[in-house]
């Protein structure tokens, strides 16, 4: 990791990215935070101690969402960054980035709803002994919005007591009350999980996108708290 | 020699959808015949489609100045002037052959095209509108399938793009059965002195093509754009273009980090008839001439020959106008996105258009021949038949009656607002991705869908909207109503108009009578756009949407872009709280009985008695604008929390859609008897606008709209959680919310 004192977040840029500057934004206006992008053919970077994996189509996501995209050069930084304890968040195609590239357990499926599905859903946050869910409290709902085709999270029965055991289920689909079961599940994700971070709690991958929610003008400026959680983790 | 170019022209013009008259003239242009590569490139650069032969001597008349324009029609896309060394670049177009035979590529393709028309000038896109039509959903599983498919098409190139689409219409109607509208717009933010032309210039200056390598798809594409649908149709799948969004979000990010490293000198996207009519374009906008060579233009199948690749419209391709010294630098950028960047022409100074494969010359053409001089038609229009009779007719006592017989007010509204015309477009928008950039300041479902500008206190407004049943009872008042339509959205969340983009779509042009509907609806956009004082600044023009001999209604659509100085200020419809005043202003609820009853041409009557006819509404453009100024003016002063206007549906609507927005109930109270309440609530009558706002600023509301000559009339109270009208319809909110958001998904799912 780097000596570095102060926050200071790299975003990676993918060709086909397309919130990598949703996320700036939050960063550097709203937060005051420095922060860069990172261009995936480069091998690696020092200045940085946390990594942000934007949502978007990276390459389209003509295959597998996130199936080419780990093969980018900037992906074995990522690899020994989070292995060295770094913090790293992936959002939406981030997350998918991070599940193929075997550094969250588990598999994306398309939407059992077969369609593309972009909406405000109520989150249960589940979990706040983390970096990054660290300023809301425990069973806290918040609103943020999804914006995906593929957000249908899997993964078989031994992975998920696993997931359960270690606390690594941070956010849950649910309704305005708490309520977690079918109705209140948007994708058909496994027991409504729509974050989990690694067992070592420094990796996080969640399909909802907090930058969209930061500003009260945008419908809700629930995502704020994720983002302030990183920076005081890392300050 | 090349087999090709030994057909034999004067058996093959009529099969590229060339006349007579039309061969005869190229004959005249290049003093001798065309070989058949000269001939392709005259059919896609003469036909409709590129030309707009039937249509340019009236868009001439358009109001295109006004104190917010940079650019007028002409361009890629017109630019308005929003301050802050800012401008915001838009258009709309048409994509509809290519979606009624090949949906989802139909669709995708249309936002890939407009999307390019706006980077091609220097404008970073920041969201998309479309206003889509299709035939009756209920029961027709092919109309479901174009719908389902169109929409699918939309938010796959959107999504992937990066681009929120934000906003629209959807309508459906058997007049678009065969000939289904899908009509895109896109917006783009640019800096002032950042902006791109298209022309070419400078004499040795390379023409650069970026982007996709180029293949047989859409070849011909924009001939059979200028033709009637018929059995033939399905077997011209192959001319509907394959979209690639995320090469295009490549080509987009390369072509902006040119523009601003002030590598490139002009920018023109390739569309309709490929790198031919881009190139054409270029040269004759700077009066020079162009050396291409076919040689040089990446291919995906080797063996295509010079007429195959000049006139191929595979997707997301640019050509951009270089400096030869900087090439090197040009090509290092599209390296480091990998994709293709070869020089395949040469700016001369011999006005010639000139195609090469390598040293041999294939064909050479005077750049003028293609553009300026193509061919004007004046076609004759007569007043069509059906008027007579559509316009004669209205509903008496009797049908009222009958009616209210059948069903109750209660069931009368809940049928209304589970219309598919009127109720939730939410199955369609959750489709798209509305909030990607993080600038949607207001979600889908409001009047008007608005865009903050980061940095700034600004946001802009936009509104879409067409309405062909109105203009087939009158198209020059159908095309007044969709222009103060628009500008009466943008009042409602308190913007002001500061110019539009046409998308007009009808029928043959040849047919008398459609070019009576296309010339009438042409003076009504001119009139509104006089009195509202709002420019046209691009737009389309769509003609043959026919479909076996029947053309749709005239379907101009409008979409206007309006400016909110300080997005504080910016109103949704939505009911806030309870207790609040919720007034009428604009026209009465119920007319004086002097002007048109507002049930011609409306939801309502289509709904249950299965007509479109009537009178078209009157409108008085004088009064539009008063109350349009009014409503910004209430707004800007804090006066009101939320406006709403009245349409498609009339006032029962707008109430029903101001509280579920709201989840606020209201008790209502218009004054009328109940054997003409039917009427009160659902005239589709215009000026109108439903606000609400807190009891003590009534006497603040009262005198503004006195000062304006504007009438207001209280209506009713913001209260509790059901909508009270008259004690006749009694219905909780949450049920609305579940009729009105979930009506086009059951009928789907179904």
């Amino acid at each position: 990791m780097s000596g570095r004192q102060k926050p200071y977040f790299g975003i990676l840029v993918f060709p086909g990215t397309n919130c990598e500057t949703d996320c700036y934004h939050v960063l550097k206006n709203l937060l005051k935070v420095d922060c860069k992008y990172i261009w995936h053919k480069e091998k690696r970077d020092d200045d940085i101690n946390a990594i942000i994996i934007p949502g978007g189509f990276s390459y389209g996501d003509y295959l597998r969402s996130g199936a080419v995209a780990k093969f980018s050069p900037i992906m074995s930084f990522v690899r020994d960054f989070a292995q060295n304890g770094g913090l790293v968040i992936g959002i939406c195609n981030g997350f998918q980035i991070l599940l193929e590239g075997n550094l969250l357990p588990g598999a994306m499926l398309r939407n059992d709803t077969l369609k593309f599905i972009c909406k405000y859903v109520n989150l249960k946050v589940e979990d706040i002994n983390n970096p990054f869910a660290s300023g809301y409290r425990k069973d806290e709902i918040i609103n943020m919005p999804i914006r995906h085709n593929e957000g249908n999270y899997y993964i078989n029965n031994d992975g998920l007591k696993s997931l359960k055991k270690n606390n690594q289920i941070l956010l849950r689909y649910c309704d305005e009350n708490g309520i977690i079961n079918e109705n209140t599940n948007p994708n058909g994700s496994v027991e409504n999980i729509a974050g989990i971070c690694n067992k070592e709690r420094n990796v996080f991958g969640l399909m909802p996108h907090p930058e969209a929610c930061c500003e009260e003008l945008l419908g809700s400026d629930n995502g704020l708290k994720m983002f302030k959680s990183m920076v005081s983790f890392i300050s | 020699m090349n087999l090709v170019l030994m057909l034999d022209v004067g058996k093959e013009y009529k099969k590229l959808g060339l006349k007579d008259n039309e061969f005869l003239k190229i004959q005249k242009c290049l003093g001798r015949k065309p070989n058949y590569l000269e001939l392709s490139i005259y059919s896609v650069m003469w036909s409709e489609h590129c030309s707009y032969k039937s249509s340019r001597a009236l868009l001439k008349n358009f109001k295109t100045t006004g104190k917010y324009v940079l650019q007028g029609p002409g361009e890629n896309a017109g630019i308005l002037d929003i301050g802050d060394n800012q401008a915001i670049v838009f258009k709309m177009e048409s994509h509809n052959h290519p979606s009624a035979v090949e949906p989802y590529q139909g669709a995708a393709t249309g936002i890939g095209g407009i999307i390019r028309d706006i980077f091609a000038m220097g404008a970073r896109p920041i969201c998309s509108l479309n206003s889509l039509r299709f035939g009756k959903l209920y029961g027709d599983e092919h109309q479901k399938y174009l719908f389902e498919m169109v929409v699918k098409g939309i938010g796959d190139y959107g999504n992937c793009m990066g681009i929120p689409t934000v906003g629209g219409e959807v309508y459906f109607d058997e007049t678009y059965k065969g000939n289904c509208l899908v009509n895109a717009m896109s917006v783009g933010l640019a800096q002032k002195d950042k902006l791109i032309k298209s022309m070419a210039f400078g004499i040795g200056n390379y023409l650069v093509l970026i982007g996709s390598s180029t293949g047989r798809d859409g070849i011909h594409g924009a001939t059979f754009a200028s033709d009637e649908l018929n059995e033939e149709s399905e077997a011209r799948r192959p001319s509907v273009q394959v979209g690639d969004p995320f090469m295009e979000k490549v080509v987009l990010e390369v072509c902006l980090e040119l523009l601003d490293k002030k590598m490139i000198l002009g920018l023109q996207d390739m569309g309709a008839a490929g790198i031919t009519s881009s190139s054409v374009e270029m040269a004759s906008k700077g009066n020079v001439g162009l050396d291409i060579d076919v040689a040089m233009v990446p291919l995906r199948e080797a063996s295509m020959v010079p007429y195959e690749i000049m006139i191929s419209e595979s997707q997301e391709r640019m050509l951009a106008l270089v400096d030869p010294s900087r090439l090197f630098e040009v090509k290092a950028i599209c390296d480091k996105w990998n994709i293709n960047c070869e020089s395949i022409g040469t700016v001369t100074d011999n006005s010639m258009y000139r195609i090469f494969k390598g040293e041999e010359l294939l064909g050479e053409i005077p750049v003028k021949t293609l553009t300026d001089e193509a061919p004007i038609y004046y076609h004759k229009f007569e007043k069509p038949k059906y008027l007579e009779t559509v316009v004669s007719f209205s509903l008496v006592e009797n049908d009222y009656n009958s009616l209210r017989s059948k069903y109750s007010h209660n069931e009368i509204f809940k049928k209304m607002i589970s219309s598919p015309n009127i109720c939730s477009k939410k199955w369609v928008w959750e489709q798209y991705d509305h909030m990607v950039q993080t600038n949607t300041a207001l979600l889908p479902g409001h009047d008007s869908a608005v865009i903050r500008i980061k940095d700034t206190k600004k946001a802009i407004a936009f509104s879409c909207d067409g309405n062909g049943r109105y203009c087939y009872l009158d198209p020059y008042k159908g095309a007044i109503i969709a222009v103060a339509e628009t500008a009466r959205n943008l009042a409602c969340c308190g913007a002001v108009p500061m110019g539009l983009t046409d998308c007009l779509n009808y029928g043959s042009p040849e047919k008398p009578g459609i070019f009576w509907q296309f010339k009438n609806s042409i003076d009504g956009i001119i009139k509104a756009c006089e009195e509202l004082d709002i420019p046209v600044i691009s737009g389309n023009v769509s003609f043959y949407n026919e479909s076996f001999g029947k053309a749709i209604y005239p379907t101009p659509v409008i979409g206007t872009a309006g400016l909110i100085k300080d997005v504080k200020n910016m109103l949704g419809v939505d009911f806030k709280d309870s207790g609040d005043i919720i007034i009428l202003i604009g026209k009465k609820s119920v007319g004086s009985g002097n002007e048109t009853d507002g049930i011609g041409g409306s939801e309502f009557l289509e709904l249950f008695f299965d007509k479109v006819a009537g009178k078209c509404p009157d409108i008085d453009l004088f009064y539009e604008k008063a109350l349009h100024s009014l409503c910004i003016d209430l707004i800007k002063n804090g006066l009101i929390k939320s406006a709403h206007d009245v349409s498609a549906g009339g006032i029962a609507v707008t109430l029903a859609e101001s509280c579920l927005l709201g989840k606020t109930g209201a008790k209502i109270n218009i004054d009328v008897k109940e054997k003409d309440l039917l009427k009160a609530l659902y005239n589709e009558n215009q000026s109108r606008i439903v606000i609400s706002a807190s009891r003590e600023n009534l006497e603040a509301i009262k005198s503004k709209c006195e000062e304006s000559r504007v009438a207001y009339e209280e209506i009713g109270t913001t209260s509790g959680e059901t909508l009270n009208i008259n004690n006749e319809i009694t219905i909780s909110v949450n049920e609305i919310i579940g009729l009105y958001d979930n009506a086009i998904e059951k009928i789907m799912s179904k």
